[in-house]
């Protein structure tokens, strides 16, 4: 008994990093009005990027450091086209994501020349810090813990996190009081978009250790699905990941387990984070209120 | 009917342009690949235009992201991102596949694919209207879930007996005719252009249409207008249903040699997410649509050939609709290039 609560409690907590971390991300940028649909994608190329970064310098350390830097990239073409020119907050996204079907789905192919899926070699993928006979502890997993906490922190007790609100809740007000709205909502995007790019890279050169066309899998949605549900809060968020994430770890389990597929089909379980989702969704609307200014292009009068 | 061609100009050159930016960032990135990129891009052209069997391949490949263009077409119209196709195309696939071996005739798969399509679209449009569930989220949630049912359906539900490695065939009796002889084209390609014109129509001259695309552009004023938004909201996700549902339908019916869906169903997968860069290329105007979408068909079928003739993977012509889509969403791109090259 105590094994299988230890096993699933060190599986959620896996499965929660590249969701807290993109929720804690994408509650940023939208704390400071500028929404991203495009974290599934951020997180697809980051782990397909990182995964090549920990390969080529033999370090997964500079794997996560390298999948965040791929974030950032994505993060200011991101802000480039909605806070500077204004554009359509939800196109972008659209775009990234497409872009990230076709980058790995090639990459994949003609970097490593296997079709659909590559195996990253265990030497370079993060070592736990915690090792129990029924699963190991990444040490991403008290990093991502701790950014949550931070971000919170910055958010609601310094005047850094004061501003970054005041330009997502009403950047007329922040424009007159001298804040420079346009430089805070563009380093917030980048900042959340980084975020999701070391969660991408924790699943490759991390917790699953391959790189498939279809790793992403929805997450970047989850995540901000777990968003909304934390009502914009970075603390509530670890909360929301730790349930989403316990979801996630669930499907991954039943499908290797072959006397709970006897009774339930592995395709009915692995529809269950999705499932949960929309049921989360749907059950808090009302409930939470986005930032006011959220996802609305600034132009000064 | 007056066509407004001043209107028409300035996206149809920012589409060609972002064509046009999409394939020299496509060339860069083959090229830093260690590929060829002209030899790629001559083999990509050559296959997919270059003979009467590359010009049927282009417009039999166009045949199912037209229908799944037009699904978030209408929902962009509508002021909705509906990014459900992809799910909606693999029961409007399983649902023409039963019907017409129920009933082995043309009509009962076409319908099978527009009740599919109506139904599982229905979801997000209940969930968007009583819940207030932003359609993204919901749809691409859905999209995950349509493939996990579908691909059980598949495997368990309706087998081939006699090859393991697809579902059922849809019966001779029930499949489109082929056009031309030794091709993929088959007259489903025909069902696509009319969804498009009826969409045309439907939006640009129906009352329907007009409540729709009023409340996409501005809900506050479609609401004072007297038209329920709640009822466009519907209305906009069973019509992209239909299409998508369609999508699936047609591409069981009328893509020789297998009429079936195939292991893992890599046969019907990412027509939903081609038809968004369909849909945006071609400004999410159905007639818009017809075209991006034989040029995006055109890319499909050059891509085997680039993949034999140059060695390059296929999935390069994703990487190359990646690029289109984001280089669409820059605004004020004309301008903006102008600037550039005025320096």
């Amino acid at each position: 008994m105590i094994e299988a609560v230890i096993s699933t409690l060190i599986g959620a907590l896996t499965a929660m990093v590249p969701l807290v971390l993109t929720s804690v991300g994408a509650t940023v940028s939208e704390r400071a009005g500028v929404v991203n649909i495009g974290y599934e994608g951020i997180i697809l190329m980051s782990a397909f990027f990182g995964a090549i970064f920990a390969e080529i310098t033999g370090n997964p350390w500079i794997g996560l450091i390298g999948g965040a830097f791929v974030g950032m990239l994505l993060g200011m073409l991101h802000g480039f086209i909605t806070v500077y020119l204004k554009g359509d907050h939800v196109i972008p996204g659209i775009g990234v994501n497409l872009l990230a079907l076709g980058v790995v789905a090639f990459g994949i192919t003609a970097y490593w020349g296997t079709a659909g899926q590559h195996q990253v070699p265990t030497n370079v993928r993060v070592a736990p810090i915690i090792n129990t006979p029924y699963g190991s502890l990444s040490p991403m997993v008290l990093i991502t813990i701790a950014i949550a906490i931070l971000t919170h922190w910055v958010l609601f007790r310094t005047p850094l996190g004061l501003r970054i609100r005041a330009v997502g809740e009403n950047p007329e007000a922040a424009d007159a009081l001298g804040i420079n709205v346009e430089r805070y909502r563009f380093l917030a995007t980048v900042y959340g978009a980084m975020l999701a790019g070391l969660g991408g890279a924790f699943m490759s050169v991390d917790w699953l250790g391959t790189v498939t066309k279809q790793l992403s899998a929805g997450r970047g949605f989850i995540a901000l699905a777990n968003m909304v549900f934390s009502g914009w809060n970075p603390l509530r968020a670890l909360l929301g990941g730790f349930i989403f994430g316990f979801f996630d770890n669930l499907s991954v389990w039943v499908r290797t387990n072959p006397e709970i597929q006897r009774i339930v089909p592995w395709q009915f379980v692995a529809t269950l984070p999705y499932l949960v989702t929309l049921i989360i969704v749907a059950g808090i609307i009302g409930k939470v209120r986005p930032p006011k200014a959220d996802g609305k292009p600034y132009k000064r009068e | 009917m007056r066509v407004d061609i001043k209107g028409f100009t300035k996206p149809l050159v920012e589409s060609l342009v972002a064509i046009v930016i999409g394939i020299l960032v496509g060339a860069i990135i083959l090229a830093f690949s260690g590929y060829s990129p002209a030899e790629a891009y001559i083999a990509l052209f050559n296959g997919a235009l270059g003979s009467k069997y590359g010009l049927a391949m282009t417009l039999s490949s166009a045949t199912p992201i037209i229908l799944t263009a037009l699904t978030f077409g209408i929902g962009a119209r509508t002021g909705l991102f509906n990014i459900g196709g992809e799910g909606t195309v693999y029961f409007g696939a399983i649902m023409a596949i039963i019907l017409t071996n129920l009933w082995g005739n043309v009509l009962m798969g076409l319908f099978g694919g527009i009740l599919a399509g109506m139904a599982w679209m229905a979801i997000p449009a209940i969930l968007k209207v009583l819940r207030g569930v932003n359609e993204v989220v919901s749809t691409i949630m859905l999209n995950w879930m349509a493939y996990f049912i579908a691909l059980y359906i598949v495997l368990q539900k309706i087998p081939n007996p006699e090859d393991p490695n697809k579902t059922l065939a849809v019966p001779v009796s029930a499949r489109f005719p082929i056009i031309m002889k030794g091709t993929e084209l088959s007259w489903a390609f025909a069902i696509s252009v009319i969804a498009a014109l009826i969409t045309y129509y439907i939006l640009w001259h129906t009352e329907l249409g007009y409540e729709l695309r009023v409340s996409g552009y501005n809900e506050r004023a479609a609401r004072y207008g007297g038209i329920n938004p709640k009822k466009a909201i519907i209305w906009s996700f069973l019509l992209g249903g239909i299409m998508s549902g369609l999508a699936g339908a047609t591409e069981v019916m009328g893509r020789p040699p297998s009429y079936a869906i195939s292991q893992g169903m890599a046969n019907i997968y990412g027509y939903g997410f081609d038809g968004i860069g369909v849909s945006l290329v071609g400004r999410n105007h159905p007639l818009g649509i017809i075209f991006s979408g034989i040029f995006f068909g055109m890319l499909r079928a050059g891509a085997t050939s680039m993949q034999i003739e140059a060695g390059v993977p296929l999935e390069m012509v994703k990487v190359v609709q990646g690029v289109i889509v984001v280089t669409i969403a820059i605004p004020g791109l004309l301008d903006l290039l102008k600037k550039v090259v005025r320096r």
